[in-house]
């Protein structure tokens, strides 16, 4: 990876829930283009860290700063607009609607009927949703179908397109395989590769190590809320990993 | 990737075959309300040699019929959408009812104000005022988290004693021909009833398909946690619906008022189940998300065409429940029949 300044830099942060500790001086960098895997066992801290980072709650030490400023953003909203996009395990898609109403859910475009009357731009919803498919490289042969409709894997390039959609610099997604198929979750590590190669840093919570090691260009290591180390896939196996998440 | 189309994306080659039923599943409302016009159409060609349909005052009685249960079945459609249900309407009604004539009647001799105006300020507060309980529905639903079966069934008790309280038991009756023109007068050969029932099919038609408030109603219907992380404001959403539902309901009834020149607390008390029913028959499912105001229109007339229909070709009244009811499981059990091979369009 050549010498880029982070999208994203975790530094010392800290987080208490009551008397536990959370998170005890974690970091992490993402850089553009780069995909992070997030491993660690349950209760590592690896949902706690994101979100820390995507305004779900604040953090008490350390610095979250994007593009080299200090963030703490107080809701999900606030992050999205700055950049940073969340895609949760259920995805949070009206399946009533088709893609285009869910990638501008919440923001639809609108234009005027005889040029007075404000009606929802459904055109332009459709032409983002072609073109976003398309820069996905997923084939979606009916634009008007509701994403009830849609496979797994094809909800989840919805969910991805969405952010992508919005220019979205940084994806933060929570196991995104866990609910699907092999086939479907061939097709997701493609849509990471999708965003890596539109230049989006990606943040990626999974178990499946065959899943980060196909997909990651680091892997970042968590183990009782703090930093158990930090890995390239090439030069790692995964007893070791294992390893450093278990800590022996 | 196969070069023909199929069912969005289930790999389920689109028939035509399959299309068709997809229309058919769709726009079910619409072929009931035809094949009903068609039986009864023929019943009284055989029965009586006269015609059904090409009948003005056949087509004038039921359009008139199916207005108030119309309108209130509009504003129950959006709350259905939302997946919630408004078990207030009838009585919001009848609320409505009262208090515009009891304040046209104001208006009238106290202030001394022409009949015209005397209306206005009685339809104006009607409206006015069925907007508050919709205001508390929505409240009690988005902010107290009370169920919407449980928080307007609470309402209907309120705004039924209420109206009664206002009415001091009893009807209000009204005498001012303005007032009384707008319920019962044709223009151009329409009633006036059934032109102001257009305008408010057109105008919701238009809110749930072509704005954002409508579009965040389907949303809110399908997934709320979607809506809200959409950054959609669900509470705020939730109380414009049901208020917009109690407006509604207000309209109809500050339009009963005026069709039969008296408020009646006991107005809309027939019509909220009549409301429920035309959604569901048209289309809506009860589970939220699904439904259009064209679909509400073709359950609304359905409805009435039954109900006048069998009087017309001399049934036993008490067939209309009867046929009521079928149609409404009938309706139903097509819904459940179209989820399974789901891939309809986008509702809208």
């Amino acid at each position: 990876m050549s010498e880029q300044a982070p999208i994203l830099s975790v530094r010392n942060v800290s987080k208490h829930f009551g008397g536990v500790q959370a998170l005890n001086r974690v970091s992490l960098d993402v850089l553009p283009g780069e995909v992070v895997a997030l491993a660690g066992d349950n209760g590592a801290g690896k949902s706690t860290v994101i979100k820390a980072i995507s305004g779900v709650f604040g953090y008490e030490e350390g610095d979250i700063l994007l593009d080299g400023k200090r963030v703490a953003f107080s809701t999900p909203e606030e992050a999205r607009d700055n950049g940073i996009e969340t895609i949760y395990q259920d995805l949070a898609l009206a399946d009533n609607l088709s893609i285009g109403a869910n990638i501008f859910l919440g923001r639809e475009p609108m234009t005027k009927l005889f040029g007075f009357l404000p009606i929802l731009d459904r055109k332009k919803m459709a032409e983002a949703a072609r073109e976003t498919m398309h820069r996905l490289d997923f084939h979606v042969d009916r634009l008007d179908a509701p994403v009830a409709a849609f496979s797994g894997g094809q909800r989840q390039a919805v969910a991805i397109g969405r952010a992508m959609y919005w220019n979205a610099r940084l994806v933060i997604m929570d196991e995104p395989t866990a609910a699907l198929g092999v086939p479907e979750q061939r097709k997701v590590m493609s849509l990471i590769q999708s965003l890596k190669a539109a230049g989006k840093g990606v943040i990626f919570i999974s178990h499946n190590l065959r899943d980060i090691f196909e997909v990651a260009d680091r892997i970042v290591v968590f183990r009782r809320g703090e930093n158990a180390g930090e890995r390239i896939p090439t030069e790692t196996t995964g007893d070791e990993i294992v390893r450093l998440m278990v800590g022996k | 990737m196969a070069t023909a189309t199929t069912l969005a994306g289930t790999g389920v080659p689109l028939t035509r075959w399959r299309r068709i039923l997809l229309v058919i599943a769709e726009q079910r409302a619409w072929i009931f309300l035809a094949v009903l016009v068609l039986f009864f159409e023929i019943w009284s060609q055989i029965a009586y040699g006269a015609t059904f349909l090409f009948n003005t005052y056949n087509l004038r009685a039921i359009s008139v019929a199916a207005a108030a249960p119309l309108i209130l079945a509009l504003g129950q459609t959006f709350v259905i959408i939302s997946a919630g249900i408004d078990l207030s309407l009838g009585f919001v009604m009848g609320f409505a009812s009262v208090i515009a004539a009891h304040t046209a009647n104001w208006a009238a001799q106290q202030l001394g104000l022409p009949p015209l105006a005397a209306m206005l300020v009685g339809v104006s507060a009607g409206v006015g005022m069925a907007a508050i309980p919709g205001l508390v529905n929505g409240w009690l639903i988005a902010f107290l988290k009370v169920p919407p079966f449980i928080g307007t069934l609470g309402m209907y008790g309120v705004a039924r004693g209420a109206a009664y309280l206002i009415a001091g038991g009893m009807t209000i009756a009204i005498s001012n021909r303005w007032y009384s023109s707008v319920g019962n007068d044709r223009v151009l050969g329409l009633p006036v009833l059934v032109i102001l029932a257009v305008i408010c099919c057109l105008v919701l038609h238009y809110i749930l398909s072509q704005t954002r408030f409508g579009q965040h109603t389907y949303a809110l219907g399908a997934s709320k946690a979607a809506a809200s992380r959409a950054g959609i404001n669900v509470k705020r959403l939730t109380i414009k619906i049901y208020v917009l539902s109690a407006v509604m309901a207000g309209i109809a009834g500050v339009l009963y008022t005026g069709r039969f020149s008296a408020g009646a607390p006991q107005a809309g008390e027939p019509l909220l189940l009549l409301s429920i029913a035309a959604v569901v028959i048209g289309g809506a499912s009860l589970f939220g998300g699904s439904g259009t105001i064209w679909g509400t229109v073709a359950g609304a007339l359905v409805i009435a065409v039954i109900d006048y229909g069998l009087v017309f070709v001399n049934v036993e009244p008490f067939w209309q429940f009867i046929a009521v009811g079928l149609v409404i499981i009938i309706s139903v059990l097509v819904d459940q029949a179209q989820r399974r091979f789901i891939g309809g369009r986008q509702v809208e």
